[in-house]
């Protein structure tokens, strides 16, 4: 799954193209990240889309507003639930899990 | 709490435009934004701009936001960022939140620049991942540089998916398809031509019908209409991990009417605005609005109503002389009709001219309604 490059390696206009420099914890899968973009978007660039399930059924929900508007992104970040990835930006190390449901508290889990 | 002269919600073209303005004639406004860049919707353009040469054309859109934050932050214009403003009382208290907590504002004027929310359409599948606005896959692509996925279909061929669409392509993914409910082609002949001469295909008369898929999209089902209704038997399918929706976009007036502002509906510029006067003021007279948020228009015409709510606001509070503020609004008005002129435009400006109109009815009413009692 990490194998997956989605970055933008060349662009007719955009000049300022970065390549990862630090990294993130998706579960126990480690991800190449740019320093100061948003969670979804190291996601996003190895493949993962599915960033939580909803609490009733269960159906799994991905980046939809991208501007964090509508809380389809929230997984479970530093143990923490209910964080919007598309607005979070990576730190290095930060550990990244799907969130089940309303997602609980790590000491809760 | 915090005190401030001006407060300006939303630094995106409109609101960095108003306090560039208000700067200029001497009010030090404070600009709160909930994102952690300011630019707003600018920062996402990577295209050229039409209009003429006082309106930047032939500029990128990301080159001009670039120009106009280095511009205001050289006024020395607070911009605080990150802070979303969620209250807002009808004698000018603005509340927000911050990592401390909530904080109080108090202003003696407000302009609101929050600018327009991307709508949305409900079909089988459309909460799948790989589903998402024109406006995510756009800042994935254009801030970001992470395609949202390989093949792309794009619903809606208005300017933001035409302009969408192709900035997928360049930036390296497929454009399966660019589907189209109404029978023509919604957006400018130039952003059509773009896609065509690259080989995409456009499904007028045609929405989609169902989402594939089961952990994320794999694919579409696309189904004919005829008058806007769909044909049986006419399904489809398109080969796709990605589907955008470029469905128009519906003003964000929630702190207007919690300030009590009287709203207006005006289907041509997205639905329901708050009445403003030739000012930007709304009928609550410490409140101001500019850029989308007073109906759904272009980046440019958000700058020219950002610069005229902020001289109306300076002159309102007592920075600038009558004469000065006049002949400011005027130039800024100039300019604001020519970008509203043309086939497109026209349809904008009589809109605009319907918004204003209404709102002196309004405001003829109340003080009526004042001599009688
Ligand atoms: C996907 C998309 C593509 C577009 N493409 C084009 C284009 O190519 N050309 C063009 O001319 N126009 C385009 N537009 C239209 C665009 O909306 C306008 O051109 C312009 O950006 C409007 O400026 P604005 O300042 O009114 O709003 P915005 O640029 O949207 O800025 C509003 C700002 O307010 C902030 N805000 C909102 N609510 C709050 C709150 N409660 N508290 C704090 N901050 C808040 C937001 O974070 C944002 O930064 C596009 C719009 C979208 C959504
Ligand atoms: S994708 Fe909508 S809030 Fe993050």
């Amino acid at each position: 799954m990490s194998d997956m490059d989605r970055r933008v390696h060349a662009h007719p206009i955009l000049d300022d193209l970065r390549e990862p420099d630090t990294y993130i914890w998706y579960h126990d899968t480690k991800i190449p990240a740019v320093t100061g973009e948003p969670v979804a978007a190291a996601l996003m660039a190895s493949g993962i889309r599915v960033m939580r399930h909803t609490v009733k059924t269960g159906q799994p929900r991905g980046i939809f507003c991208g501007i964090g508007r509508c809380n389809d992104c929230k997984m479970v970040v530093d143990g923490v639930p209910n964080v919007r990835t598309c607005v979070t930006p990576v730190r290095e190390g930060m550990r990244v899990e799907t969130q089940q449901g309303l997602g609980a508290w790590r000491d809760e889990a | 709490m915090k005190t401030t002269d001006l407060l300006i919600v939303g630094a995106g073209p409109a609101g960095l435009s108003a306090a560039l303005a208000a700067a200029q004639a001497g009010v030090r406004a404070l600009v709160i934004d909930e994102n952690q860049r300011p630019g707003g919707q600018l920062f996402k353009q990577i295209h050229k701009f039409f209009g003429s040469g006082v309106h930047k054309a032939g500029t990128r859109g990301f080159r001009i936001g670039e120009q106009l934050l280095k511009e205001t932050l050289e006024q020395n214009v607070e911009v605080q960022l990150g802070y979303p403003v969620y209250g807002l009382f009808p004698d000018g208290r603005a509340v927000c939140g911050s990592p401390e907590g909530a904080q109080e504002i108090r202003a003696k004027k407000i302009i609101l620049a929050t600018g327009a929310n991307e709508n949305n359409l409900c079909f089988e599948g459309s909460t799948l991942p790989g589903v998402m606005t024109a406006g995510a896959a756009q800042t994935m692509i254009n801030l970001h540089h992470v395609l949202p996925g390989q093949r792309v279909v794009m619903i809606g061929s208005g300017n933001v998916g035409l302009i969408v669409a192709y900035q997928l392509l360049q930036a390296g993914a497929q454009v399966a398809a660019v589907v189209e409910a109404a029978p023509a082609i919604g957006g400018y002949g130039v952003h059509a031509g773009k896609l065509r001469r690259a080989g995409v295909p456009f499904y007028v008369s045609h929405t989609v019908h169902r989402a594939i898929g089961t952990d994320s999209v794999e694919g579409v089902e696309l189904v004919k209409l005829d008058n806007f209704r769909k044909v049986d038997g006419t399904q489809l399918e398109i080969p796709c991990d990605t589907v955008c929706m470029a469905v128009g976009l519906t003003p964000m007036v929630e702190l207007a009417r919690l300030a009590g502002c009287e709203m207006t509906e005006i289907p041509a510029l997205g639905g329901v605005v708050p009445m403003h006067d030739e000012n930007m003021r709304t009928t609550n007279p410490d409140v101001y609005i500019a850029g989308d948020i007073s109906g759904v228009e272009e980046a440019s015409t958000a700058m020219e109503e950002g610069r005229l709510a902020g001289t109306a606001a300076a002159e309102a509070l007592g920075a600038l002389d009558a004469e000065t503020a006049a002949r400011l609004k005027d130039e800024i008005r100039r300019r604001m009709a020519l970008l509203r002129s043309g086939e497109f435009g026209a349809k904008r400006q009589a809109a605009k001219e319907t918004i204003v109109r209404r709102c002196e009815a309004f405001e003829a009413g109340r003080q009526e309604e004042g001599e009688r009692a």
